[in-house]
Formats: structure tokens, sequence, C-alpha cells
């Protein structure tokens, strides 16, 4: 193995990696883009259809006007340039999910061009082009049966809206690609524009992959891979493409402009046997569908709706929060999970422990749940409260760590729990002496210890009277009163 | 009384008055049916128990004196590529031989509404590709005048049915001319309503750009009462519109005086029929003596029309056909090795020869070098000749042509030479090219005792007015709508 | 133009056509025929300055509204189908 990106120092060529990449968003509109059947995803198979969903004879397209709101929206979210005048073509081809065997898609005058996303990786700031956003629709479904009967076709999704978004090749690492990746689906859901499901299908991304001696100023030859659905295989998948094709070329192979097939379980792409060239998709002007004109009136009418997006969300966090800009970074990256810490954090008068809540335990639940920031079970007000138990000294931080997973188990109030489960901090100092004494009784030799000077006896002594309190009492108050009880012997 | 003898309009207001019932009327078009379909046809479904029911139904609301629409108790036929629920919509193809839709098409929907009784489902040319009705998969339709000779076409069901008298109308479509140059191979009256006019929802897709269902009756008053029932917009179709005067029927005044009509000279030349061209002229003629101003005007482009249409017909048909793949409906292939094997024997089997023929056609032009030269090219001679009629409205109102070139010919006469055949059509395609409305009106027979039919080309939109001067017309010859067929 | 029997083979294949010899033989005169005619005549034509005319009326923007209507009973839908199993369509086996 000779040259692969981080392990340079044994290449004799140095490669770099052109990454561009098409992705496909899921509209949310409660409709499909040309009939009235519901987007909604799953239901029995072909009971989300209407003869126009199954390509049946005479039936006519008609626009949903959410489809272009949409469309502009992510349009203006990713800096593009929204077309005056667009219009909706046929794309042919014969496959059993195109029920009418061509795609109603746009192809010389998409609604957005010329966008662009910022990106940031190891301190790097970097510019990826969007060369174009359309809005298309989608196929169905294709169930392949094991049993070898055949290949059930379910129309569901058949006509739900998509737009398809197309960026220049820009990438030059998998660490680019995931953070324009992310970048991208944190303004898709920022703006609403999807739901970004991606376990659903709702975002969906075709890699568009070469490679080249660096310094080169020609693309190599590029493969295409289609339909990666979670960022883990985005990444897996540029990572293995361009060490195949390095390798390929390294042992004097050639690149074949293909589609290949990303294996997510095996962690490797094969070729799928088409061949590009075979392709002819036969665009037409779809006569069916008149042409959409955009006016700037429509534009600042849908750039009103647009909120605030993560960068700008993030400084804000900064400057308003006084949080780290990594944390912020990480919380904005999620529409939800930054809604909740914003929730949290407004009536704080610690947003700092929020965030270190959120950025710690929180993120650690979700993780090892694999839930959704909207899947979390208690109120950011809980989230609140549960921070200033501690800051008021009703509860040890140690004890805030049971309380937090009582709340993630139940949903809960903290305050509740403290009251429920006698968690409170026990300030009384009679009561903490009379614990003290108990415990410098039955241990005389750490008294001992301590008394000759080795410090650490303290510290032995201090927790021995947490575990009789059950960690309840108030450690300062622990601190002082075994101090005096010591001094006295 | 022979009761299908009578004009839509005019039953309609006997069944007002009742003087007979419907039930009455709908039995006799379905004994006429019985005795003529063997020999003419027409028909590919007939629909015996469901016009009897229809009929019942209306007739109950006008024993109850009920309020009556305008076609109340009206039987009709409608081409088998209009979509009608729970009936065989064929196409007059083998592709779509068992295909029964779950909803009908929109024009259906509105004559429904209006009281029609639908008697069954007419034939045509498969997919409405072709003149003279011998494309399609059930077999030739006959000219009534003459079983030897084509009834035109597509919509060749469509006329031979309400010249026959098996329908008291019928709905056809006119991609090309197709309801137009059967009418006038028939001898009845025929609409091409401007693009947009009446919803294609349900209307099976041929050049989705150019296609419209149109109206065959025996006379223009009908023809402007059928109009009433379908046109109008529909949310199901993005293309279609109102336009302000959808009562069609306000048009039916006997006036041409001051009419500006244009007579273009290319229209006149070339592979005309002499008599033809005599008739039309005669016509022009008539129009003169009631008052109205007839200026030769020219339209250059008219010879590039055809190829235009061809070119452009082709290429969506080869869009809109892809769909027959033996998945969701109609005819598959009984065996097949694989998915790809099970398209190409689908499809292979399921279209006829011309089908086919326009399929490699379209997918030529719009394939991957040719779009521009092709296809594009043929989208700018489509402006040029939009351009040219524009031009020729600024100076007149009405252009008057003749329908077809020629009267009604022998079956198989022009099927070995394809481009002979195409050439019926062009006196029609530039309406259709250019989105313009116009009306085929029989105006006499040639010396074989075939009619003749001259078509009035109006503006987009403007169907008023030249339903007014077919009107006016026919009112003066006395039309010669409701041939009897010499049965 | 020159239209061979492998143009209008390849064609066929594009469209998914089944075609005969005799019918790829007849086929092949036909649309050199139609191809000819068509192109050379338009080709008469200088359209250097015009813009091709996809839609002859001047509309644009129609929508309609973004509402859920009721989808029809799967029984209509799959009504048709040549073959199907589980309430799809079954085909043969698509393989990827």
């Amino acid at each position: 193995m000779k040259s692969i990106p981080g392990e340079m120092e044994e290449s004799t060529v140095e490669y770099e990696v052109v990454v561009g990449l098409e992705i496909h968003a899921e509209l949310a509109t409660k409709s499909k883009i040309y009939c009235g059947c519901t987007t909604e995803f799953g239901g029995e198979p072909n009971t989300h259809c209407c003869p126009g969903c199954i390509g049946m004879p005479g039936t006519l397209p008609v626009l949903n006007k959410a489809v272009v709101d949409y469309a502009i929206k992510a349009g203006l979210a990713t800096n593009c340039e929204i077309s005056s005048f667009s219009r909706q073509d046929r794309k042919h081809y014969f496959y059993p999910d195109l029920a009418k065997a061509y795609q109603i898609s746009q192809c010389d005058y998409p609604l957005c061009r010329n966008g662009y996303l910022d990106i940031e990786v190891d301190g790097e700031k970097k510019r990826i082009g969007i060369t174009r956003i359309h809005i298309e629709e989608d196929a169905g479904k294709l169930i392949h049966d094991e049993s070898g009967n055949g290949t059930y076709v379910d129309y569901n999704r058949s006509g739900v809206p998509l737009i398809e978004i197309v960026t220049e090749p820009d990438m030059r690492s998998s660490a680019e690609v995931k953070a324009f990746f992310e970048k991208l689906k944190a303004i898709l859901e920022y703006t609403a524009v999807s739901d970004c499901k991606m376990q659903e299908g709702s975002l969906r991304a075709d890699i568009n992959l070469s490679v080249r001696p660096k310094g080169q100023k020609e693309f190599g030859v590029r493969t295409e891979m289609k339909n990666l659905n979670s960022i883990r295989a985005i990444v897996r998948a540029v990572e293995f493409e361009a060490k195949r094709q390095i390798l390929e070329l390294e042992y004097g192979g050639v690149i074949e402009r293909e589609t290949r097939r990303w294996d997510d379980v095996k962690g490797e792409s094969y070729s799928m046997r088409t061949k590009e060239d075979a392709t002819d998709y036969r665009y037409m002007p779809d006569p069916d569908l008149y042409p959409i004109y955009v006016d700037q009136a429509w534009i600042e009418q849908i750039r009103a709706t647009i909120p605030e997006l993560p960068d700008d969300r993030k400084k804000r966090f900064i400057s308003e929060f006084g949080i780290p800009e990594y944390d912020a970074s990480i919380i904005t990256a999620s529409k939800t999970l930054a809604d909740f810490f914003e929730a949290a954090a407004k009536d704080s008068k610690n947003a700092k422990a929020i965030s270190n809540w959120v950025m710690g335990d929180l993120m650690k639940k979700l993780n090892d749940t694999g839930l959704e920031p909207s899947d979390i079970p208690f109120t950011p007000g809980n989230l609140t409260k549960l921070v200033s138990l501690i800051d008021e000294n009703v509860i040890s931080g140690k004890i805030a760590k049971q309380v937090f997973d009582i709340m993630w188990d139940t949903g809960e109030d903290p305050a509740d729990i403290v009251e429920k489960k006698g968690l409170k901090v026990v300030t009384d100092t009679e009561a903490i002496r009379s614990v003290i004494i108990k415990v410098i009784t039955a241990n005389p030799k750490s008294v001992e210890d301590y008394k000759s000077g080795k410090t650490k006896a303290m510290g032995f002594l201090i927790g021995q009277v947490m575990r009789e309190t059950k960690g309840k009492a108030d450690p300062q108050a622990v601190n002082r009163l075994l101090k005096e009880e010591l001094d006295k012997i | 009384m022979e009761l299908t003898k009578l004009t839509a309009c005019k039953a309609a207001d006997k069944i007002r008055k009742k003087e007979f019932s419907v039930p009455e009327l709908t039995q006799a078009y379905l004994d006429r049916i019985g005795e003529l379909n063997e020999k003419i046809g027409a028909y590919i479904t007939v629909c015996k128990q469901d016009a009897g029911k229809q009929a019942d139904n209306i007739q109950k609301k006008i024993d109850n004196n009920g309020e009556l629409p305008l076609l109340a108790g009206i039987p009709a036929g409608i081409s088998d590529n209009i979509c009608t629920s729970g009936v065989l919509t064929s196409c007059g193809s083998r592709m779509l031989s068992n295909f029964v839709p779950p909803y009908d098409a929109t024009a259906v929907k509105k004559l429904s509404q209006n009281g029609a009784v639908m008697l069954g489902k007419l034939n045509m040319d498969e997919f409405a590709m072709g003149s003279s009705n011998e494309t399609s998969w059930y077999g030739q339709v006959k000219n009534p005048l003459d079983y030897g000779r084509v009834p035109g076409g597509s919509s060749g069901g469509a006329a031979a049915a309400v010249a026959s008298q098996m329908a008291c109308f019928a709905l056809g479509s006119d991609t090309g001319g197709s309801v137009r140059l059967a009418s006038s191979f028939c001898g009845v009256v025929g609409l091409k309503p401007t693009y947009g006019a009446v919803s294609r929802y349900g209307l099976v897709a041929f050049a989705s750009s150019m296609d419209q269902i149109a109206p065959v009756t025996r006379d223009v008053a009908d023809c402007a009462a059928v109009m009433n029932s379908i046109a109008g917009h529909d949310p199901l179709d993005s293309t279609s519109r109102d336009y302000g005067h959808e009562d069609y029927t306000l048009s039916l005044k006997s006036d041409v005086k001051g009419l500006k009509i244009g007579l273009p000279k290319e229209y006149f030349s070339g592979g005309i029929q002499k008599e033809v061209k005599e008739k039309v002229l005669d016509a022009a003629k008539v129009f003169e003596s009631l008052g109205a101003e007839i200026e030769e005007i020219s339209l250059p482009l008219l010879e590039y029309a055809l190829p235009a249409y061809y070119i452009i017909s082709s290429a969506e048909a080869s869009s809109n056909l892809a769909q027959y793949d033996g998945i969701k409906y109609g005819y598959r292939t009984r065996q097949f090795e694989d998915l790809v094997d099970l398209y190409k024997k689908t499809r292979g089997e399921g279209f006829g020869e011309e089908v086919k023929r326009r399929i490699l056609v379209g997918t030529y032009v719009l394939g991957a070098g040719n779009y521009d030269a092709c296809y594009n090219k043929a989208l700018k001679v489509k402006r040029m000749i939009f351009e040219e009629y524009q031009n020729a409205y600024q100076k007149v109102e009405v252009i008057l042509v003749p329908t077809a070139p020629s009267t009604a010919f022998k079956i198989g006469e022009k099927t070995a030479d394809l481009l002979d055949m195409y050439l019926n059509d062009v006196y029609t395609v530039p309406v259709n090219l250019a989105g313009l409305c116009a009306i085929s009106v029989p105006c006499g027979f040639d010396s074989s005792g075939l009619p003749v039919g001259m078509q009035l080309i109006g503006k987009p939109y403007d169907e008023g007015t030249i339903l007014r001067a077919a009107f006016t017309y026919e009112k003066y010859t006395g039309g010669n709508g409701g041939i009897d067929c010499g049965i | 133009m020159a239209i061979t029997k492998e143009d209008i083979e390849r064609l066929a294949d594009l469209a998914r056509l089944n075609l005969t010899p005799e019918e790829i033989e007849k086929l092949t005169g036909d649309m050199e025929t139609i191809i000819n005619y068509s192109m050379n005549k338009l080709n008469e034509l200088n359209t250097d300055d015009v813009l091709p005319m996809e839609h002859v009326l001047p509309i644009s923007n129609v929508f309609r509204e973004d509402i859920c209507e009721k989808s029809f009973d799967r029984e209509e839908i799959l009504k048709n189908a040549p073959e199907k199993a589980e309430g799809c369509f079954l085909v043969p086996k698509v393989v990827e």
C-alpha cells in the first residue's frame, strides 16, 4: 500500500480525493408533488396512491405550490440565486419503481443555482459550491422477496416531493464531506424544509468521487455511489472508494466511469456493471406542466420565513450564554437540541452548567439509546430546575446524576424526585456531627493516620460520612465539622 | 317519428315536452346499434344495461318535474381513449384491451352531470394515431356512407356513429385533426376546441401539448350545447382554463355581416381534390352573399406544419406511451425471461405497427445528439407557425379552408404509402400546433356522393366566432347533418 | 440522414420494444422516409433567431394548494394489475 491520505510518508505519488455530492431531501409537504395523496412515511403498500401515482392513462400532474416554496427556502438558506424562470422536464428510463417510466424533474432550468455553504474542518474554513437545487418526484419502493418469487412494487412513495441538491466537486476529504453534509442537514432542519430522517430515506446522498495526483489540474475519472442513507455510511464510503481508486491506479489499473453500490454491511463498494453511456434519458419539457416564474416579491415572502440558521445561532449562543465555541457548534448542529438547550438556558442563571449537562450526560444518553433529540423524555424546564437545585445547594452534584437518570426514565420534575426520594442535602449540623462521631469511633486507625500527618486519611473519613448519609450531607459542612471533631481528639 | 334522426337539441326539447321518454330514445339508439354496429364497427363496447339504468334515472327526474340539465336524456358515444369508470377503455389497442379505469374523465363526468346517457365506447385508431381508422386492434371502422371507404381518423368510430345515428353525439379527441377529418369524411360536425378549453383529465395522452377532447355532432347547435357541458377549468388539468364566454349557445346567431374571412391560397393548391376545392370556394361565396368580407391571405408555412407536427407529436407519444410496461395494468406478455424481456415482449406484442413507428420516431428525435437538430428545430418551427397565424388574425377574424385534401378514400388505399396517409392531416395540424380552435362543417358532396368538409379556424378562445359563422352557413344551406346513410 | 438497422435496434432497445426481423426491416425504411422527409423540410427554414415554443399558450404558475385528499382504495389501484401479491404489484426479480 503506497499512498493513502493520512499515510503520506509512504507514498511516492501524493493523491488528492475529489468529491461532489448529489443530495436528495424529501420535502415536508403534507401532500405529494402532483396529487393530493399523503406523503406520510410507511403505511400499508399501495394505500397512499391514486391513479396518478401508479401512472394510469389520462392522469395529469398539478404542481403543489408548497414544493416550490420549500425549494426556494432551501435555495435562499444555501446562498443560491433563485431562477426567475424554471421548468419541469421528463427524464425517461424503464424501472418498475418508476410508474410513468419517466420522472418529472428539472433539467436545464432548475429553481436555484450558484449557492454555497461554508464549512470548517480542523479550524480551517472552506467554501463548498452548490451548483443547483431542483425539484423532482420520488419513485416507488421495490421489496425484494427472499424466496425469489419476484419483486414487489409499492408506489406509496411515488410522487413524494424531493429537492436534489448538487454540489461542485469541491470536497477533498471525508472530513469535509461530513462537515458539509452535517451543515446542510442542519440547515434543512432549521428551515423545516425536510424532516431529514435518514433512516426513513428522507435524506440520502449520492457520492461522485475521483482521485488525482496532487497538483494535477484535470479531474480523474469519477465513480458514483447512490443512495447512502447515514452519515457514517457516507464517511466510510468516501474513505473506501478513495482508497480503492488509489490502489487501482497505483497498480496500473484504470478507473471506469460507472455506478457502484455501497454495501454498508461489508464496508465496500462494488461495480453494478452499468455503462454510463448506455443511458439516454431523453429529457424533454413536460407538456402537462406550465413554467414557473418566481418574482422578487415571492422570494422576499419566503425569505421572511427563514429562521436563524446554525451559524448565527452558534455565534449568539457564545455571546448570549457564554458557552465555549465547541459546545455551541455541537449543540447548534441539531435544531431540536439547540431549541432544547436554549429553552433550558434562557431561564437559568447558569447557562454554562446547562451546556455541560447537554454536552455530557444528555448526549451520552442519546448516543447510548440511539434516540433523537426530539425524543428527550423530559422538558427543558426540568433541566433548568435540576441545575438550580445543584446551584442552590439543595442536592449535591453526585445526587444530581441520580436525579438526571430518574428524569430520563420517568420524565418527572427533579424537585419532585428529590422530595420523594429524600435526596436533599443534609445541612443539620448536629445530625452530621453525630454521624461523624460514629465514623471516628468506627475507624480508629484512620484517625491515628490523620493525627500522624497522613492527610489522605481525611479523604477516607469524609467518604465514610458521605456513605453513611447516602451522599446527602452538605460536603462543606462535613469537612468543617470533621476537622473540628478530629482536632478535639 | 324516427327518434334517432333528431339532433340533441331537438330531442332534449321533445323529452322536456314529454313527446317521448328517455328510455324510448335510448332504446331506439340501442336498437340501431344492434342493427348496424356489426357492419360499421363503430363501437368497441356497448353499455346496454348501464345506458338503460341511466335512462330510467333521468326519466324519473323528468317525471318528478325536477330541474333538468342541458343534455338530459341524450344518448352519446365516447371514444375509447376517454376514461370511463368501470368500463373498458382500450384506446383501440391490445395494450389496454383489458384496462378498466377506476375513474371518469372530467369530460365524461360533466356529460353525466348534464344528463347525457352513455351508450358505449367508440372505436378509433390505436392510441389515436392514424387518419383512417385502419390501425385499431378492434378492426376497421367503415364509413357509413360507403362501407368500402374509411371514416377518417383517428376518431372514426365517433364520426361514423353520429353519421349513422348510432349516437346522438359523440366525444372524440383531436390531436392533429382526428375529429375534424373524420367528421368531414362522414358528413357531420366536429369542433376542435382551443387548447385548454376542455379538461384533458382522463383522456389517454397521445401528444399532450396538442390533445383536446372534441365533440362530434349532427349540427352546429348541438356542438355548442355539448361544449357548454364539457368545457371549463378543471383543477385536475394544469393546462385547462376558463376564458370567459362559457355559454357557447349565445353564439348561435345567424349573422356574418362584416365578418372578415380569410382564404389562405396555400390551402387551395397542390394535391387537393378538385371538387373539395370547389365546394369550399362555393361556401366562401355563400358567406360573401351573406355579408361577410372575403379576403385572400397567405400562410406560406403550411407545408412545414405537417413535418413539425410529426416530430413533436411522436416525441410526446414516445414519452406518454412509455408507461405501458405490463406492470400496473393492461396487457402483459405470457412468457418472459426477466424484467427487460417482460418489458420488450409486452410492448412489442401490445402495440401495433403505427404506434411502434411513432414511438421509434419519438425516441430518435429526443435522443442525445438529435434533440437540438430535430425536436428543438420542430419547436422553433412551431413558433413560426404560431406567429404566422397571429399575424393573419390581425387582418381577418376567421380562416376558411378545406378540412382535408380529399373526401373519404377507399379502405387500404393509402396504407402502403406512409407520407400519402400522413398528408390527410395537412390542413388540420396547423390548428393543433398553433393552439387555435376550428370547426369542420359539411359543405356539400363530391361526384361520388361523399361529403366534403370545410374548416372554419378561429383565434385561441374564439369558438364564439367560428360557431356563429358555422351556424349561419348551416342555417342558410340547410346543412347535411343527420344523413340517412343509405340504410 | 441514413438510418440503419442498427439504429432501429438501438432505438427499439431504448424504447423497450421487441421487434421481429421483418419489423426491423420495414421500420428502418419507414423511419428513414419519415425522418428525412420531416427534417429536410424543416431545415429549409432558418430558425437561428427563433426560440423553441414548448407551450402555445402564455400561462405560468399553475399550482394546487398543499392539501391532502383521500387516496384510492388499494383494491382499485391493484385491480388492473397483471400480477399482484400481498398488496403489491409483482414483477420478475429485479437484480440490483
